[in-house]
């Protein structure tokens, strides 16, 4: 289908945006990498007045360390932050999701920043985000609010972005040295949305004791779901498969994934109960190569 | 909403062009409709078909979820930049040689993923090769026919590209 006619915008600056976003409201829309928002115009299940293109503004798309976080621009692409020495050591489990995301041809286009507000509860960086208790920056013309990941994600295909605002970048906390991820997920041809998927960061003490640990699924909920039952399961405990077992069973227990015709409310659960455990192993495994390495 | 019209200027396959398209045109419809290079080809028209792939700034991409708009200054290469001086490109004859095409409606996407690719990393194994045209959709070959003419392009510009470092060497 031919997307609906709209108005064009090209600011330079970002107060420029901003002050184009405070003048339309509700019926402007941002576009960045467009990999989301292009087909929804396509297919008319978006119909925005006013698209607000903010590739041309400088600086949005700087990947730092400010503050002990990094901070990665609303106009970073899913390719540049996955060739990114920084984004690899400082937030492994953002570069383990990255290859996760769509085809090479679109993750050369999409943006990080543009996929955690698309809020796609089947998405990846929706979940590391949750898991990782990163901050949002989201501004409107007359300043700034941060809001942090378990606030950001309200639901199918929402984030707390309102009318006149943009997301401007996104923070995630530096991971620990000894920080170990896996990235796990079923979907039923490569590069669709997944049924279900799990990213985990464990870290894990040279004695087998899982220090820190944190979860987050994809695609069995409205928002990334995490269970911090589930975690407290880990921490303290070794790492071992019975352990890992026992906080499967304690993330899925609540969970009601919605069935479709992919899958049943019931196989989503358990499908969602193996890629715990399969994310678990996985990241640990890790942890065992690095010790071995060091031996 | 009126149509609004943009100016855009744009570099397709060496070619600098001023062009006044409406603003919802995507780059599929600029290349097709304004610059009647109709050898990019629109299949599913919402990214999931991967037959409008085209080279944009050296990144390969769907040309469907691209805006013209958002490509003003930018340069393209299209599946019409292949073939040179009536001499096919090293991918095209690689893919006829194996019988990649057949209907050839999803080749043009094919032909300029392999092309971004093997630009990038021409040593990549058979299973990355895999991997990475996954996005291509193809309902005629099977694809046993498209990877095998894709390995066999990797394998020509890999030499090719050996070939042309010993002889930079030898003139060094």
């Amino acid at each position: 289908m031919k997307m609906r006619a709209f108005e064009y915008h090209r600011p330079e600056t970002l107060a420029e945006a901003l002050a184009v976003l405070a003048e339309f409201g509700g019926d402007a829309k941002v576009i960045a990498g467009g990999q989301s928002l292009v087909p929804m115009m396509a297919m008319r299940l978006s119909t925005p007045d006013h698209l607000v293109d903010i590739s041309r503004i400088s600086g949005l798309d700087e990947i730092k360390l400010a503050d002990g976080r990094l901070t990665i621009g609303a106009m970073v692409r899913h390719a540049a932050a996955f060739s990114n020495d920084l984004v690899a050591t400082t937030a492994p489990l953002v570069h383990a999701a990255l290859p996760h995301i769509g085809h090479r041809a679109i993750r050369n286009r999409g943006t990080v920043c543009g996929s955690l507000a698309h809020a796609d509860p089947a998405a990846e960086l929706p979940a590391v985000a949750r898991a990782l208790d990163a901050e949002f920056v989201v501004a409107n013309a007359h300043g700034i609010r941060l809001i942090p990941a378990h606030e950001f994600f309200l639901g199918y295909l929402t984030a707390d972005v309102g009318d006149g605002e943009m997301v401007t970048e996104v923070r995630f906390p530096i991971a620990a040295a000894n920080a170990v991820v896996s990235v796990q997920e079923v979907s039923r041809r490569h590069g669709d949305f997944a049924l279900a998927g799990c990213v985990a960061q464990l870290s894990i003490a040279p004695n087998g004791t899982i220090e820190t640990a944190a979860l987050a699924l994809f695609g069995v909920d409205a928002t990334p779901y995490r269970s911090a039952a589930a975690e407290a399961e880990l921490v303290g405990n070794m790492s071992t498969s019975e352990v890992f077992a026992n906080a499967a069973t304690k993330m899925t227990a609540d969970l009601n994934p919605a069935a479709d015709n992919h899958g049943s409310t019931a196989y989503r659960r358990h499908l969602a109960g193996v890629l715990v455990r399969r994310a678990l192993a996985d990241a640990a495994s890790k942890f065992s190569l690095t010790i071995g390495a060091l031996a | 909403m009126t149509a609004q019209m943009l100016s855009l200027s744009l570099t397709v396959n060496g070619l600098e062009h001023v062009l006044n398209v409406e603003s919802r045109r995507t780059l599929a419809e600029v290349l097709r409709e304004d610059l009647q290079l109709t050898g990019t080809h629109l299949g599913c028209e919402h990214g999931v078909c991967g037959a409008c792939t085209v080279i944009i700034d050296g990144a390969a991409a769907r040309s469907c979820l691209v805006l013209g708009a958002q490509c003003d200054g930018s340069h393209v290469e299209t599946v019409e930049s292949l073939a040179a001086d009536g001499e096919l490109h090293p991918i095209q004859r690689a893919m006829i040689d194996h019988h990649g095409f057949q209907c050839a409606f999803c080749s043009p996407g094919f032909l300029m993923s392999i092309k971004a690719l093997a630009d990038d990393d021409p040593d990549m194994s058979k299973e990355q090769i895999r991997e990475e045209l996954s996005g291509n959709l193809c309902r005629c070959t099977g694809y046993a026919s498209i990877l095998a003419g894709a390995e066999a392009a990797f394998d020509v510009i890999s030499k090719r590209n050996k070939l042309n470092s010993i002889e930079e060497t030898k003139n060094a």
